[in-house]
């Protein structure tokens, strides 16, 4: 049977360092391993998005990215998004409109949402609803999301 | 998911004799998004992976003189951002903004799919009508094989176990050409095509004859399928609707579809004779400069 692999990658700008067998997913080394609980399993297969993750720039699912493929590789993930002054206005955005309700899905929208916003600040609804169609909310009917997000446009552009 | 081996090798040659070593226990990971799927599942057992990422012919995306070389692990995101790439190549670039998410399509990539053999894969019709050839190496060094004869049923493609598809080679356009892919799902983002087509025109330089044609199929039989005939069909024909209602009968005979969870085989008939006409008019639009 395989043994542990040493990763270094660096996550939220912190370099960090964990052991994991090669059958593992990022999803469960950062939920599991390095004890980082914000992104969410949901379908554990790539459809649902509650465990996006932004990895060396581009939103992925990190159910389907082994842990090991993640050796020198940069990842942000939800627990990076606030700061030490506050909210992201994303997530102020999403408190104030109402944009979540049991919160299963809201680390995934909320990242995948900061990736758009930072590359197309003046992203339009259609192009919110396009770039989110890989995160599934069973919530809320998703107009209290995409109001959120346009919202956080609204405020990170001011 | 059972215990698996991770090799990340730097070197194609390193790729392939790990891959000769552990015969059909190996196969090569790049997105990962149909693979990671089928291991968990239990749809699929293997001893190893081998990244395809780590080498660095799989990742590269180059314009040349003689057209594109797209290596087999380029995510569709970097060839839909590569800006030469998407004016060359828009046919190309229809199904590749459409797979799966955003998520996936940073992942996901052509060569992936191609050696994924879904009969769905959307992707492929596309590299078929562009004349798409794939360059593989193994054990015994490099073929190549025509990007229709790749697949060889669901799931199933010409790869001999050691074999690695290395990259994928796209012939220049010519003058006055164009492609273009549609699909068929019931909503409008993440889901598998019901039908997928693809068609590719070479218009004459007054850009009302067309000159050659190329349709390509999804969905509709047991591997993607290259409708000769119905592209045939509107060879040395006038660009009219008389000429593409045709092509589009003979396109939705080639189909061979099965009736399941997401089609019937009379539905699927219909929307490729629909679609065949669809893609047909924005190709030659594309062809004309029109869009």
């Amino acid at each position: 049977m395989p043994g542990l692999v040493h990763v270094t990658t660096t996550i939220n700008g912190n370099q960090t360092d964990f052991l994991c067998e090669p059958r593992q997913s990022l999803l469960e080394c950062l939920r599991d391993v390095v004890g980082m609980t914000g992104s969410k399993e949901g379908c554990n297969d790539g459809n649902c998005g509650a465990c996006t993750v932004n990895l060396d720039g581009r939103i992925v699912t990190s159910c389907l990215v082994l842990g090991v493929e993640a050796q020198g590789a940069e990842v942000n993930t939800i627990e990076g998004v606030a700061s030490a002054d506050g909210l992201h206005p994303i997530q102020q955005a999403f408190l104030e409109n109402a944009a979540l309700q049991c919160g299963i899905c809201t680390p995934g929208f909320i990242v995948a949402a900061k990736a758009l916003l930072e590359a197309e600040p003046d992203a339009d609804e259609a192009r919110i609803r396009h770039w989110l169609a890989g995160n599934l909310c069973r919530c809320t009917g998703y107009d209290k999301i995409v109001r959120a997000v346009i919202d956080a446009g609204e405020r990170m552009r001011a | 998911m059972r215990a698996i081996d991770y090799v990340a090798p730097t070197s194609l040659s390193e790729a392939v004799s790990v891959l000769s070593a552990n015969g059909d226990r190996a196969r090569p990971l790049a997105g990962g998004t149909d693979i990671i799927v089928q291991l968990r599942g239990g749809r699929r057992e293997l001893d190893v992976l081998v990244d395809a990422k780590t080498i660095p012919e799989l990742n590269q995306i180059e314009m040349t003189d003689s057209g594109l070389r797209l290596g087999a692990a380029v995510p569709c995101y970097e060839i839909y951002q590569n800006q030469q790439v998407a004016a060359a190549y828009p046919g190309l670039i229809d199904a590749a903004g459409l797979i799966g998410s955003i998520q996936i399509q940073g992942r996901a990539s052509i060569g992936g799919n191609l050696c994924n053999a879904a009969p769905s894969g959307d992707s492929i019709p596309p590299v078929i009508t562009l004349g798409g050839e794939a360059h593989i190496n193994g054990p015994n060094g490099w073929r190549a094989v025509a990007a229709e004869n790749f697949c060889t049923g669901p799931g199933r493609s010409v790869l001999e176990p050691g074999e690695i598809l290395v990259g994928i080679q796209i012939p220049a356009p010519v003058a006055n050409s164009g492609t273009a892919y549609l699909r068929f799902i019931p909503r409008n983002e993440m889901d598998i095509a019901v039908a997928g087509v693809s068609s590719s025109v070479v218009l004459d330089a007054s850009g009302q004859t067309i000159q050659s044609a190329r349709i390509a199929l999804a969905s509709v039989g047991p591997t993607p399928i290259l409708a000769t005939a119905a592209g045939d069909s509107l060879a040395g024909k006038a660009a009219s609707d008389d000429a593409i209602a045709e092509a589009g009968r003979l396109a939705s005979e080639a189909a061979t579809p099965i009736t399941d969870m997401r089609g019937t085989i009379r539905q699927r008939h219909h929307l490729v004779d629909v679609l065949t006409r669809r893609t047909l008019n924005i190709a030659i639009r594309r062809a004309r400069g029109e869009e």
